[in-house]
Order: structure tokens, then C-alpha cells, then sequence
């Protein structure tokens, strides 16, 4: 393998790497607020045939993500009404949104299958600066990279310093570990709930119209391949953390685009494929002691509706 | 009325008062658990609110912070009439509440768990939270690193962030729930001698407890509950013990039960200087020794959370005993397993039924064989015979009077009368030696009552001997022929309920009394 592989693998697996982070950065709020929302894969593949229809019609990529973003929340609502107020069981909500909507997207999206996006109907990577993209190995993957690539990693930024260095951070993380705590203290547990599933929603939505309007700008049936599970995956893999969320899209793009590379040489993409939930199992199993636990696993009222008054 | 009018110059007026609430009325499905309650809180006074579990003290306390709102009465705090509909309305009329189970984010420092409610800056919040921190310190005594995580504190330590998070918003109305139930008699000191600087400074503070003592050492008045009424309001200094635990306990003659002599056979059960851990690790049951024999009903009187529930877990082997032995018919059974136990004729009536005494999802022939579906004859190699299991279901159905659809229905669906005499046909059936039975009364209606106190003496005639453990104090002394009283996680006395008063038991419930080893009824 010579440089000019790596290199290219590194490329292609940052420009895999942000579907992924946005997906995941919106699934750590939701958690971190104490809702599991399985139905990621839904939304992202709702996200990704509102953006394609939107851009192909319109011709702006910019709008087609507003778009899939506002899709993506609707979609999560769906879900918040579920399991915040009417206390279902968030899995079997999750699981449901997400055969919804592989389901739904394939009956809106027939008519489009096959079409391409018209290259001003989509985001092209352009390259930052000609120096920078000159730097070896990391250069084309850092600077010449889409809008949403840059974007997702302000917002990934922005994320993790409203957590961990604001008081709304602080009031969803509490949300998410005791949220009795939070209502004793007069917060509105089912507000900050609603917010962070919305948001998660969101990011999902947008996550998904990369992949149509940037990633590969056509109409696929199925085009999020099991990314959305990916990304759950990294939620878990990142600790819940948006910046650890960063590092990790980019180790699990890589690999995806190594195991494409690697298929050349003889080697199986399958077994490939499975790296990403192998490091999140050995993530999982490295905190599973109580100390562990205790400094970083999953939000404590994960998955757990609330109630006022119930013990 | 009158005399109300010309009140004695000292008593403060209405508007003087921090809190005022008259005929509270809360029902719960079931249990009318405040009853026409009326009670006052005095600017810089320590006032005690004592009475037995589900006395409903804290009902009354949650009502004014707003967790629960109340079926009728009114309240007024500082002599304005108020409506407290939520935790953030108390708040903002100045009450604070210290729940006896800390609401607090184990993952979190202090000081992220105090800017949760507190904070005022959006962005670095824990730097304004960490220098009111220091005021704390100095003005009332509360210490507490802001950098600590919860889960790493001491109960005592957790309770002084959660005064800290009630006082933090000047909050000139404090509840303290049970303060002292988590804390070693070092913290306790400490505690009081925050809640007398507090009550110095001129705040109200509203102390729930059940222990006389701790009345008497930084109470200013008590007001005494018993079964969701006001028995009365008395000033600590013109009371004495014995006038507070009869009112805590109840004052009514004890009306007997139809209870035959039943001559005593040999031991059955044996305890012998038993040790246990509650779920947190700490001891739960130190050094505790009795016999109950054939033909006895011995029962455990106490407040909930002495030791009762450790001490009738570890005797059918739910857990684990760290030192003593416990003998069923002479044999060792300490630390065997719940199923060897059970096979030595140990029928176990469990608390909280629905959780630890069915499986609710399984239908009622299927709760019945709990503890014997793997053997004979209800297993025929790897299958259940399940005609069998219907038809040994019907027999005891009939004979146990369970109200059920039929055998099919799964379990959660029968009332809880009906719930417990299944618990009973499964448990008792095959004529148990030992019975040990958890408050199995405790949440039903009048005539399912009768039946499993009945139930109960009638497998005293049979011979069987019977361990009862109820917070219903007439309960055990109507059953039982010996009363052992914990206190504690030890056994402070046993008594012949028709030898004890009604005082006497109370005060020993309550710490304040212990007998002598030679003064134990044998």
C-alpha cells in the first residue's frame, strides 16, 4: 500500500465519519436527558429522501437539509409523546420509528430512485486552502471536505461546552441521572426531555440529508445502510461525550472506508463492518465496574419514564 | 372561641405565623392519610412532628411543599392565604424540604447539584455557587467540599447539601424529613447544632421523627400524629415521654381476638446472636436471640427500618447472615439456600406481595406451584404436567376461598385480598412447621384481614409455629403470645401482650426503654 492509499482511506473515511457524528452528537442530548431512541436509522433515511426530493426540486442543498432537519424532529416527537408522556416502552418506540421510517422513505422516495442530484443541487467538497490540502496524509481530509463536514464539528464544539460549562448542561445531565432531583428543584423534567429528544431528532434529520445531498447525492432505498446503528453504537463508544463523539465518528469512518479499500486486497468488508461494535462492547466491558460506572456510564434514568410522586 | 380571642399575650398572632394549615384532607386509593389536620409553625421554633410510620406526617409535609395537593383545608404561610401546587411554588414562598431519601445526582459534585435549582449565570455557573458555598460554612456550620461527588459523601455529608440546597433561595421554612434515620450519633450532634444556630437566626424549622428522644433534645413544641389525625400539640417542656408515646401508640382499649389456649410444644425455631447487613451494608440486625415454638405465635413489633425485614429475610434465607445461627427443628439452616429452607417446612408470607410474593404475569396454577414445579408430581420429565397443576390450582382455590376467574388468569389481576390467600394456599398448604409472616395484613380490607389472622391461628392450633412481623401494633399483640420488640437491629425486650402496657411497648419501640435479659418473657 502506498502513501496515496492511506491517504485516500483517510479522506473518504472523514467524509463517512459525519453522518455518523451528527447522528450521534443528537442521540448523547437525547440519552443524556434520560430518552433511548432507537429510531436514529428512521430518521436519518427521512432525513436523507426529504433532503434528495428538496434539493432536486429547489436546486439548493442548503434547503434541502433545513428540510431533513425539520423532518428528523417531527419524526423524534413521534417518539417523545411515547415515551415522555405516555410512559411506553422506549425501546420497542425506538425500534418502531425505525422500520417506520425505512418503510415510509421507500414508498415517498420510488419515484426518485435512480435520479442524480445536478451538481448545483449538491455539496462538493472544496478544498480550504490549497496549502493546507497539500499537507501529507490528513491534509485532503481536514481541509477538503463539504459545508456539513466543518459545521458538524462546531456543532459537535458547541455541544459539549453547553454540557459540561452551562447551566442547561447541567439541568439535562441531572435530567438524565435523577430526575426527580431535577423536579424537586422546579424543573420542567418533561420540557428539557422534549428539547433533547427534538434536537436529537434534528441532528438525525440532518445526518441523513448529507448523506443524499453530499455523500453520495442520489436517491438509494435503504441509502443509510445501518449507519443509524452505527451511531448508536458511537453514543455509547463516546461515553456519551460529544467531543470523545468526534474522535470516535472519525476511528469508525476509517475503518469503514479501510474495509472498502481492504476488499481489494482480499480481505472480507464484513468482518471490517463489525469493528465498531466490537470497540463499543470492549468500551462497555472496560466500564462495567462500579467505580467505572460510576465516573462514566450510561445516564442513570436512561430509559426510564418519569412520574411526580412514584418511587 | 373566646378564649381564642383573649390568647395568653405570648402567643403570637395569625400573622406572626411562618405556617398555618387547617383541616388538610389527602386521600390515597384506600387509606385516608390526613384527616382534618391542622398545624402551625412558629417563626424561630423547632417544631416536632412525631408519630408512627404512615401516621402520615409526611404526607402532611409533602402537601406543603407541593408534591402531593391536598383533597380539602386551606394553608397559609405568613397569614397570606397560598395555593402550592408544585416543589417551585413552596420554593418561592420561602419553604425549603430536606427529603428523607437525598434528592440528589449521585454522579454530580455538590456544587453542580446545588446550580441545578440555583445557579443565576448561564455560563460558569459553579463559580457563584462555590463562594455562597462559603457563607454556608461560616454562617451556620455546614462544610462541604463543592468538588466532592456525591457518591462519594457520607449520608451525613449529603444531608448537609441538601439543607444547603433548601436554605440556598433564604428559605425561612424548613422541613426536615426523618433527619436523623441515616445519620451516626456524632452527625446527629452536629445536626442539631446547625438546627438550633437556624432556629436562633429566627427561621421555622418543621422536624418529622419518630424517636421521643430526639423530641425532647431540639424540639421547642411536638405535634403528635396517629393514623393520619392531630392527637395533639404540646410544648416539649411541659411533656414527658411516657404522655407522647401513648399518644404516638394509641390509647385505645385492645379488643381481643377469639384466641384459644394452645399449649406450647417443643422449639422450632431457634435464633441465636444473629448478625446481618441491610442493602447499603451497614448492620441491620445485631446480635439478636429468640425461640418460637410449636403451637406460638412470636411477634416482632417495631418501627419500620430497625431490623424486621433483614432478620425475616436472613430466617428463610433471602440473605445472608454474618454471624449467629438460626436452627429450624435442631438442624443449622444459617446461609442455606431459600429452597433447602423452604424443604425443611418453612412457609414464607413475603411484604410487599406483589413483588416479592407472586409473579404477577403468571396465571394463578402457575403461582401456585412456585415451589414445586420441579418436582413430582407436577414434572414429568423435562415437561409440567399441566392437567395436574390445573387440578391441584382447583383444589386449592376451593379450599382457600381465591376469588379468580379461573386457574388461567394471571395473578396481578385478583385483589389483593385474593393475592394473599393464594400467597397463603401456596405457603401453608402442606402444613408448614414455621410460618414466617411479613405485615400480611398490611393494605387489606377488613374482611381479608379477618381471614389471614384467622388463617394465621388456626395453624397455631394445628401446631405450627409462627413468626409475625407487622407495624400494626394491635395486630401482633392480638396474635401473638410473645412480643419480641426491635429497636435498632436488636431485640430490646419480650413481652406477654397481656402482661406489657401500651406505654411501656411504645417507649421500648421508640429507644427510650430496654429490659433487663432476666426480664424477658421465655
Amino acid at each position: 500500500m502506498d502513501l496515496s492509499v492511506v491517504e485516500n482511506i483517510l479522506w473518504v473515511g472523514f467524509r463517512s465519519a459525519t453522518p455518523l457524528l451528527l447522528a450521534s452528537l443528537g442521540e448523547i442530548y437525547a440519552e443524556r436527558s434520560g430518552i433511548l431512541n432507537l429510531g436514529v436509522e428512521g430518521m436519518m433515511i427521512m432525513g436523507a429522501v426529504s433532503a434528495f426530493i428538496t434539493a432536486l426540486t429547489t436546486g439548493n442543498p442548503w434547503l434541502g437539509v433545513a428540510v431533513a432537519t425539520a423532518v428528523g424532529l417531527l419524526m423524534s416527537l413521534i417518539h417523545g409523546v411515547i415515551s415522555i408522556h405516555l410512559r411506553g416502552n422506549q425501546v420497542v418506540s425506538g425500534l418502531a420509528l425505525t422500520m417506520f421510517g425505512l418503510g415510509l422513505s421507500s414508498v415517498i422516495g420510488r419515484k426518485y430512485v435512480g435520479y442524480q442530484l445536478p451538481v448545483k443541487a449538491r455539496f462538493l467538497p472544496k478544498p480550504l486552502s490549497e496549502g493546507l490540502v497539500k499537507l501529507p496524509l490528513v491534509g485532503k481530509a481536514l481541509f477538503d471536505q463539504e459545508p456539513l463536514f466543518y459545521l458538524s464539528i462546531v456543532i459537535a464544539v458547541v455541544l459539549w461546552f453547553v454540557l459540561y460549562r452551562t447551566k442547561v448542561g447541567i439541568v439535562i445531565r441531572s435530567t438524565g441521572e435523577n430526575p426527580a432531583a431535577a423536579d424537586a428543584l422546579g424543573i420542567n423534567v418533561y420540557l428539557v426531555r422534549y428539547a433533547c429528544t427534538a434536537l436529537g431528532g434534528a441532528l438525525a434529520g440532518m445526518a441523513g440529508a448529507y448523506l443524499s445531498v453530499a455523500y453520495s447525492p442520489a436517491w438509494i432505498e435503504n441509502m443509510t445502510a445501518g449507519r443509524g446503528w452505527i451511531a448508536l453504537a458511537l453514543t455509547i463508544f463516546a461515553l456519551w461525550n460529544p467531543l470523545r463523539a468526534i474522535f470516535g465518528a472519525y476511528l469508525f469512518g476509517v475503518v469503514e472506508a479501510g474495509g472498502y479499500t481492504l476488499q481489494a486486497y482480499g480481505y472480507s468488508q464484513w468482518l471490517l463492518n463489525g469493528v465498531p461494535y466490537l470497540l463499543t462492547v470492549i468500551v462497555l466491558t472496560a466500564g462495567a465496574t462500579e467505580t467505572m460506572r460510576r465516573r462514566m456510564g450510561a445516564p442513570a434514568a436512561l430509559g426510564v419514564p418519569y412520574v411526580r410522586g412514584e418511587k | 372561641m373566646a378564649s381564642e380571642a383573649t390568647a395568653v399575650a405570648s402567643e403570637p398572632r395569625e400573622t406572626d405565623l411562618l405556617v398555618k394549615m387547617v383541616s388538610i384532607v389527602k386521600r390515597f386509593p384506600g387509606v385516608l392519610a390526613n384527616d382534618h389536620v391542622n398545624f402551625e409553625l412558629r417563626p424561630g421554633e423547632v417544631h416536632a412532628l412525631l408519630g408512627e410510620n404512615g401516621a402520615g406526617k409526611t404526607t402532611l409535609m409533602n402537601i406543603l411543599y407541593g408534591i402531593y395537593y391536598p383533597d380539602g383545608g386551606e394553608i397559609y404561610v405568613r397569614g397570606r392565604r397560598v395555593e402550592i401546587r408544585s416543589p417551585r411554588d413552596a420554593m418561592s414562598l420561602g419553604i425549603g424540604m430536606v427529603h428523607q431519601h437525598f434528592m440528589l445526582v449521585d454522579r454530580h459534585t455538590v456544587a453542580e447539584n446545588i446550580a441545578l435549582g440555583y445557579a443565576e449565570s448561564l455560563l460558569n455557573p459553579l463559580k457563584e455557587i462555590k463562594e455562597r458555598l462559603r457563607e454556608f460554612a461560616e454562617k451556620y456550620g455546614l462544610k462541604v467540599d463543592p468538588d466532592a461527588y456525591i457518591w462519594q459523601l457520607s449520608a451525613g455529608e449529603q444531608q448537609r447539601v441538601e439543607i444547603i440546597k433548601a436554605l440556598y433561595h433564604g428559605a425561612d421554612i424548613l422541613i426536615l424529613d426523618e433527619p436523623t434515620s441515616v445519620l451516626t450519633p456524632q452527625e446527629t450532634r452536629e445536626l442539631f447544632k446547625i438546627i438550633k444556630r437556624m432556629r436562633d437566626e429566627g427561621k421555622g424549622i418543621i422536624f418529622i421523627t419518630h424517636k421521643l428522644d430526639e423530641v425532647f433534645e431540639v424540639a421547642d413544641r411536638v405535634t403528635v400524629m396517629r393514623r393520619g389525625k392531630v392527637v395533639g400539640t404540646l410544648k416539649a417542656s411541659e411533656t414527658t415521654k411516657e404522655e407522647l408515646a401513648r399518644m404516638m401508640v394509641g390509647r385505645e382499649v385492645l379488643f381481643r381476638l377469639e384466641k384459644e389456649r394452645v399449649s406450647r410444644g417443643k422449639p422450632v425455631l431457634e435464633v441465636e446472636n444473629l448478625h446481618a447487613l441491610n442493602d447499603r451494608g451497614l448492620p441491620a440486625v445485631r446480635g439478636v436471640s429468640f425461640r418460637v415454638h410449636e403451637g406460638e405465635i412470636f411477634g416482632i413489633a417495631g418501627v419500620a427500618g430497625n431490623g424486621q425485614r433483614e432478620l425475616a429475610e436472613v430466617v428463610v434465607g433471602l440473605r445472608k447472615a454474618t454471624a449467629g445461627r438460626v436452627l429450624i427443628d435442631g438442624v443449622d439452616v444459617t446461609n442455606k439456600s431459600p429452597r433447602f429452607i423452604a424443604s425443611r417446612g418453612v412457609a414464607h408470607i413475603p411484604e410487599e406481595r406483589l413483588r416479592h410474593g407472586i409473579v404477577p404475569n403468571l396465571s394463578v396454577a402457575e403461582n401456585l406451584i412456585l415451589k414445586d414445579y420441579y418436582k413430582e408430581p407436577y414434572r414429568r420429565g423435562l415437561l409440567l404436567d399441566h392437567s395436574k397443576v390445573i387440578e391441584d390450582a382447583e383444589r386449592l382455590i376451593n379450599k382457600f376461598d381465591i376469588v379468580t376467574p379461573s386457574p388461567l388468569t394471571p395473578a396481578k389481576l385478583l385483589s389483593g385480598g385474593n393475592i394473599q390467600r393464594l400467597i397463603c394456599a401456596r405457603e401453608l398448604h402442606k402444613e408448614p412447621r414455621l410460618i414466617v409472616a411479613a405485615h400480611p395484613t398490611y393494605g387489606l380490607d377488613v374482611g381479608a384481614t379477618e381471614y389471614i389472622r384467622r388463617i394465621l391461628l388456626e395453624q397455631r392450633k394445628r401446631g405450627a409455629a409462627v413468626l409475625l412481623i407487622s407495624e400494626d401494633l394491635e395486630e401482633v399483640l392480638q396474635l401473638s403470645d410473645r412480643v419480641g420488640v426491635m429497636f435498632n437491629g436488636e431485640i430490646v425486650g419480650i413481652v406477654r401482650p397481656e402482661e406489657a402496657s401500651i406505654e411501656e411497648i411504645g417507649l421500648m419501640m421508640a429507644g427510650a426503654r430496654r429490659l433487663a435479659r432476666e426480664e424477658m418473657a421465655s
